[in-house]
């Protein structure tokens, strides 16, 4: 029987010939990333809870401080501390401020055909570059780090077949928050989304990032996309040798499949509090914000502060408006400062930051108050989010995001 | 077979992880210091009114969002017996079982259950409300070891004779 790529890529970590939906399997991980949100609690775990702590090989470890940077509190500066300390005690890569742990893994080491677990929900986006990467908690973190091992229950694929090309003025985010729209949050629960079709031929590996990255918000375990010339030609800039290169077989089993045009996605906007809440963008344009975000895992890379530069420029941030602008990492900082990127943004009244998770995981910057409105590039928009419980978060593409933020209320690029 | 009742506490459909335990209260030092918000972006009287032995009985996909593994430690630390729902999302699953935290998948019970009704659940059988059954599924026995020890730490610890 036939094999996804999804099931190639656990077998090959299982070391047997084949493997199909539902099986459970001990794999051998490949690598495993740790960021702030938790790496405490698993270095806590470490020293507490186990009899012979060891690492079975910290070369496969990547630790990264992208939550909480630089820290706001001396809670944090102390939990940044202890992974700080246990990386340098163990020689575990480690990255500070360097940008958010997605980016980096994806600038840094992701390869095609690897299995990787990290300790963060959209570990998902590896799948842009054809690996199969899954987000978990901080004792299967643990667990994995002791052992070099875990158990997975191979999940079904789904298929998305994507066909034509975007609009002008349209992007991946707005393609994959319709699908997410229309599937439902849990509309894929514990399945792999696979991306294929000739319309994955129009898109980058930064785009295929947007759409497997946000695919955790409609419940799959990962997205994937076949490493195909696009994306080998990524690895090559970057020094990198694919592990395994996959495609699916003709006769592989799919759970379900779905079509999607992409000339006929248009702007949209997840309304508060769910990221399915889907509706045309221009259905909310008009309603007032207080803040707006272009960055984080999903739309902080250099694409995203094109759009946004390309719009503002000329243009003014609305009085009443903070628009938070932060680079995915420093490699896109840089890029963008090269451009005079940076410079647009902060002559137009922006506030540039350094490369962090920000307000997309409401903690150490741009919180919002009381009944305040964001509309947000970042990943989710749950209740209180980005801060007070009474807060909404919209959810939108670069473009839109920033021509709210010249507008003052929601509004699309095209409406400017 | 394993059997008890609880009081129970009716939550809607796609409680995320944000609602369980807010980030801002991520950053104190223990569970224990973190319980007292717990759904507090929803019901922030919640917490104070869960009494040990209580259930939640939810919609469909209960635990979606971060893979932050405060949020089942918060549940069970609140004195939750288990959560029933329609779905659970993945993560929270996984991290639940490793914590020790009962989680049962039922379709039906959500649509007629009342807050403050009491259910009785007999494990890897049946949901009893009012005398009305719902069948569950069972668990594999690799997790039921690991439900039992507590998590998947303590399950590791009692297996390989370490007491710590």
């Amino acid at each position: 029987m036939g094999m996804t790529i999804a099931e190639k890529i656990i077998a090959l970590a299982a070391g047997v010939p084949e493997v199909k939906a539902g099986d459970i399997h001990t794999v051998n991980l490949d690598r495993m990333m740790s960021n702030d949100g938790t790496t405490h609690l698993t270095v806590d775990m470490y020293h507490n809870k186990l009899k012979h702590p060891h690492i079975a090989d910290p070369k496969k470890m990547v630790f990264i401080v992208d939550h909480n940077v630089p820290s706001d509190s001396p809670k944090t500066a102390a939990s940044q501390k202890k992974m700080r300390d246990f990386a340098r005690e163990h020689n575990i890569d480690f990255w500070e401020g360097k940008g958010v742990c997605h980016q980096i893994m994806m600038e840094n080491y992701v390869r095609p055909g690897e299995l990787i677990f990290g300790a963060d929900s959209h570990t998902c986006t590896y799948g842009a570059l054809g690996a199969f990467g899954t987000g978990v908690g901080c004792t299967d973190l643990l667990y994995g780090m002791v052992t070099g091992t875990s158990w997975v229950l191979v999940p079904e694929t789904v298929k998305f077949n994507l066909v034509g090309k975007l609009p002008e003025g349209v992007y991946p985010r707005d393609l994959m928050l319709t699908i997410i729209g229309e599937i439902g949050a849990n509309g894929v629960n514990y399945q792999v989304m696979e991306f294929t079709g000739e319309g994955t031929k129009t898109l980058s590996v930064n785009d295929r990032m947007v759409l497997c990255n946000l695919a955790v918000e409609a419940g799959a375990k990962t997205a994937i996309f076949q490493a195909d010339e696009i994306a080998l030609e990524y690895l090559r800039e970057r020094g990198r040798e694919p592990k395994a290169v996959f495609e699916s077989d003709p006769d592989a089993v799919y759970a379900r499949e779905y079509t999607f045009d992409l000339s006929k996605i248009q702007p949209v906007a997840a309304r508060p509090d769910f990221v399915d809440d889907v509706v045309p963008a221009k259905e909310v344009c008009g309603v007032r914000i207080d803040e707006a975000f272009l960055g984080s895992c999903n739309n902080g890379r250099i694409d995203d502060l094109r759009v946004g530069a390309k719009i503002l420029k000329g243009h003014k941030v609305s009085d009443h408006v903070r628009f938070l602008v932060v680079p995915a990492s420093q490699e896109v900082y840089l890029q963008a400062m090269k451009e005079g990127l940076i410079e647009i943004f902060m002559e137009s009244g922006a506030i540039v930051m350094n490369p962090n998770c920000s307000v997309c995981w409401g903690s150490c910057q741009g919180v919002i108050g009381e009944n305040e409105v964001l509309i947000s590039t970042g990943t989710r928009n749950f209740k209180g989010r980005a801060g007070h419980p009474s807060s909404k978060v919209y959810l939108g593409s670069s473009a839109t995001v920033t021509a709210s933020a010249i507008k003052g209320e929601i509004c699309t690029a095209d409406q400017l | 077979m394993e059997q008890f009742t609880g009081r129970v506490w009716v939550l809607g459909d796609d409680i995320d992880t944000d609602i369980i335990i807010p980030t801002e209260y991520l950053a104190l030092k223990t569970i224990e210091d973190m319980k007292q918000y717990g759904f507090s972006p929803l019901r922030p009287e919640l917490a104070g009114q869960i009494q040990p032995g209580d259930i939640i009985v939810a919609g469909k996909n209960f635990g979606c969002g971060s893979s932050r593994e405060q949020a089942p430690e918060v549940v069970k630390a609140l004195g939750i017996r288990c959560v029933i729902a329609k779905s659970f999302a993945r993560i929270f699953f996984r991290n639940s079982i490793n914590n020790g935290l009962l989680l049962i998948e039922q379709p039906d019970l959500h649509d007629h259950v009342k807050e403050g009704d009491t259910i009785t659940v007999t494990v890897n059988q049946d949901v009893d409300h009012n005398g009305e059954k719902y069948p569950i599924a069972s668990l594999p026995d690799n997790l039921v070891e690991i439900l039992n020890a507590g998590g998947l730490v303590k399950a590791m610890q009692k297996r390989n004779g370490i007491h710590k």
